[in-house]
């Protein structure tokens, strides 16, 4: 087993600095000019000397292969650089905005997987009756709507809701705390979006623990067991589920390293200060550095996610480790 | 001398259009002490936190209350465009040696929020920062003040400005809300110190500062104006959606945002909260601009831009704009509410406020037949902004229908817009003209040619409205700046260089315990907080 976390370390180092390489010629095709963004934004004019000075300050005026050597070897000691829009550290700009992106991340994966995997596994079951139609159903309503249009909905549901009932309209906090901080509070802000996210997330994930598990209900090992007279129960949560978990652990693992930088629009209709926003603002100024770290942070989560879950899969089918 | 002349004159009662509908209750009210007040900056903040350099009001909402000025438009008159009164100084000054010499006494015992004592050569410092910046520091104001040739402290309560020539717009320009006053001994440290850091004289101290989410502060003990402020302190919270700040006033999450909210969040917040909310409305020293590109065909011949203008309906259509979007006043190159704005009477001579829409557009048709297009097809640049820039297109567009004219709208992000604009790849843009202080004579430098000024996009030459300008520039005795600058506007307006369409108006919901704070022309005035209180 460590042989092979070993070997799946030794993976993650090439597939970072390949990640850094397209990342960072990628960022250079896109048009347009940080220094222009800066001094013109607001629409007014600039001297062209102003320009060559913003571009010297940042170090952009010097050839691409320098900048890239730079990067990497800047990378490779984590040191990513100050926001050249903001002037602020890369890791004090990111650090703000990652507790709450983590958060939401973490509580709608939490919501999803306890309503995925029970509900995935009884649609299974209970094959082509009332209960599969029900959360068939109710899967591809979460699939069908916008994550973003049910944050809008569900807060004016909750504000029409709480005047109705109690005659002062209320919506969760719009100012992140943290939760060692205000344990209610930051709760109050986080779990609506989390809900909204997860629903999306659960009926993805639901639909996947479906399949597989109506797949591996067809194979030989559960007819042996029902043949040896196991109880149902033991077939479907030790035999059953536990090898149809494969495929949606992998989902699972894809899903929450996307919804790290992936919630743009879900962010902004609840004011989360987050890691997708400052992706946009990034983008929009021509931030290389701040677009640069963001997209390092999101490519390692995702191959830090991929990791655990290939872990997760040698724990979950011990034939895969020794393969 | 210029705000004495014109308060003589009595000009003060000019400010017409301004409605400040909460003031008079405010006024009759004894401020009460305490609380903290929750406000939404409508944006995700501004690249640094230093006011010289920037320019977006996202700024000015997040460190004003941090910060002291010299002079400023009166927080307690601020929908007046002449009332100017002293911060920092003692008393406004009345110019010397023929206007030439500005003598401001500045308050003693004034301190920044670090304890040291704030002096004349602090503000003087400040100001040589704004006026002459060092190579590799950015000021984006310092072109409003070409007329100033030095400015000293020669003691620490003195400090003296000297002009090269006087002019009516020196004393307006002084009041920028962005002149924030800094600390020479951070100053001569760094220049670039307060680009990152707060450290004001102002009525509230810097508590926290969370990059893109909230700044907070608390009240200043030491501050100089009696009795102010009368907050514990504020937390300000970035929240760029218009729906999130509708919907966190309602639920008092926040309560209120300073820039405008449209007339349909004003009615929904109305009918929801009813007497527990209050609203402020008045004219807004913004409106959009139609610039046709003269370096293109047939945007050349004056007479197509002309039909342009005379296709538009501008009084029937404010009217009815005003119901769904943030605008409201017809008005020329001047502010509505300066006492240098042309009447009503003297608009409707001009080309695209004809009171007689049919004979104005009849006169389009003709002009467009003459000049051989009346075919005329092309594209309107325009800014992907719902409020108002979207609307007022759409709305333009369909006038222009109306005399035959074919336009289209191409709406791009901000960038590509100024990009587009800059680079005279466009038919027709829509541009937006937003000033802070109501300053004329400076207000209207905008309109001069893109040689002069590199902000002008339509890319013309006119030497004669350059001489009108000039002459306009230098002159101190009110009512003949007044006719020259009808003079300068006819010329605009003659030359069909580029026609305003609309002023903007602003909407300032909030929630009905908030008191003191008064609406003023602009989004970037009246911003410290050191006289809003709470009432509950």
């Amino acid at each position: 087993m460590y042989r092979y976390i070993f070997k799946r370390v030794l993976l993650v180092i090439p597939t970072l600095l390949g990640a850094a390489a397209l990342v960072f010629v990628l960022m250079r095709l896109v048009p347009g000019d940080v220094c222009v963004v800066r001094l013109g934004s607001s629409g007014g004019t600039f001297d062209p000397k102003a320009i060559a000075q913003c571009h010297a300050e940042l170090g952009i005026d010097r050839p691409v292969v320098i900048q890239f050597i730079d990067f990497v070897w800047a990378f490779l000691r984590l040191d990513f650089g100050t926001s050249m829009w903001s002037g602020a550290p890369v890791t004090t700009e990111i650090w703000a905005r990652l507790p709450i992106s983590l958060e939401i991340a973490i509580l709608a994966t939490v919501i999803a997987i306890a309503i995925a995997i029970p509900l995935g596994a009884l649609s299974a079951v209970k094959q082509n009756t009332w209960i599969d139609i029900l959360v068939r159903v109710f899967a591809v309503g979460g699939i069908a709507t916008p994550s973003f249009w049910l944050g809008i909905v569900s807060l004016l549901i909750v504000l029409n809701f709480t005047s109705a009932v109690f005659g002062t309209p209320w919506m969760p906090p719009i100012e992140y705390v943290p939760i060692w901080q205000d344990p209610i509070r930051n709760l109050a802000m986080a779990f609506l979006p989390a809900v909204t996210v997860g629903y999306r997330y659960a009926a993805v994930s639901m639909r996947m623990t479906r399949s597989a598990m109506l797949e591996v209900m067809q194979e030989d090992y559960i007819r042996t067991a029902r043949a040896k007279g196991l109880i149902n129960k033991l077939i479907i949560n030790r035999h059953a589920l536990k090898n149809a978990l494969l495929p949606v652990v992998t989902l699972i693992g894809i899903e929450f390293a996307f919804l790290i930088g992936g919630l743009v629009v879900t962010e902004q209709v609840f004011n989360l200060n987050g890691v997708g926003r400052l992706f946009v603002q990034a983008v929009q100024n021509q931030d290389y550095t701040l677009s640069q770290a963001l997209v390092m942070l999101t490519v390692t989560v995702f191959v830090v996610c991929n990791f655990f879950v290939d872990l997760l899969y040698a724990w979950l089918d011990p034939r895969i480790r020794f393969s | 001398m210029e705000t004495m002349a014109i308060s003589r004159l009595g000009i003060n009662a000019l400010v017409a259009g301004v409605l400040a509908l909460g003031a008079p209750t405010a006024m009759a009210e004894t401020p009460k002490r305490g609380g903290i007040l929750t406000y939404m900056i409508p944006a995700d903040g501004g690249p640094s936190l230093d006011g010289h350099r920037e320019t977006t009001f996202a700024v000015v909402h997040a460190t004003a209350p941090f910060y002291s000025v010299l002079i400023r438009v009166n927080p307690e008159n601020p929908s007046s465009t002449t009332d100017f009164v002293c911060d920092l100084c003692t008393e406004m000054p009345t110019p010397t040696d023929n206007g030439l010499t500005y003598t401001f006494k500045i308050r003693k015992g004034v301190k920044f929020h670090d304890g040291s004592p704030l002096t004349a050569q602090d503000v003087a410092a400040s100001w040589n920062k704004i006026v002459y910046p060092k190579p590799g520091v950015a000021s984006a104001r310092e072109n409003n003040f070409v007329m100033v040739d030095t400015i000293t402290a020669p003691d620490d309560e003195t400090v003296v400005i000297k002009l090269k020539y006087a002019t009516l717009s020196f004393l307006p320009g002084l009041a920028d809300p962005f002149a924030y006053i800094y600390s020479k001994k951070k100053l001569d440290e760094d220049m670039h110190w307060y680009e990152k850091n707060i450290m004001g004289s102002g009525p509230f101290k810097l508590v926290d500062y969370q990059i893109g989410q909230s700044i907070k502060g608390e009240r200043n003990p030491d501050y100089y104006h009696p009795g102010q402020p009368y907050l514990d302190g504020f937390v300000a919270i970035f929240a760029p959606k218009q729906a999130v700040r509708t919907d966190a006033i309602r639920a008092d999450r926040a309560a209120l945002e300073f820039r405008s909210l449209p007339p349909s969040a004003r009615e929904q917040l109305v009918k929801e909260l009813g007497d527990k909310i209050s609203v402020q409305e008045s004219d807004w020293n913004c409106g959009n601009v139609v610039t046709p590109n003269h370096k293109r065909k047939p945007f050349d011949d004056v007479r197509v831009r002309k039909a342009l203008f005379l296709a538009i309906d501008q009084w029937k259509g404010a009217q009815a704009l005003s119901k769904i979007a943030i605008v409201k006043t017809v008005g020329g190159i001047v502010f509505p509410g300066s006492p240098l704005a042309a009447t009503k009477e003297e608009l409707q001579q001009m080309a695209g406020y004809w009171p007689d829409v049919e004979k104005s557009r009849a006169e389009a048709r003709r002009l467009l037949k003459e000049a051989g297009q009346e075919n005329l097809t092309f594209e309107l640049l325009n800014r992907n902004v719902d409020q108002p820039y979207k609307i007022i297109g759409t709305w333009l567009i369909d006038e222009w229908s109306k005399v035959g004219i074919k336009a289209t709208q191409k709406v791009v992000p901000t960038g590509p817009w100024f990009d587009g604009m800059r680079s005279g790849e466009f038919d027709v843009a829509l541009e937006a003209n937003c000033q802070n202080v109501v300053n004329p004579i400076a207000d209207v430098g905008r309109w001069l040619p893109h040689a002069v000024y590199r902000e002008n996009y339509g890319f013309f030459d006119d030497p004669e409205e350059v001489e009108i300008y000039d002459k306009m520039l230098k002159e101190t005795d009110i009512s003949k700046a007044r006719i020259l600058m009808r003079q300068y506007e006819t010329r605009i307006n003659d030359q069909a260089h580029q026609l305003m369409v609309t002023y903007w108006y602003r909407i300032v919901p909030m929630q009905s315990y908030v008191k003191g704070w008064k609406i003023s022309p602009s989004h970037y005035l009246n911003q410290d907080l050191a006289n809003i209180w709470l009432d509950k």
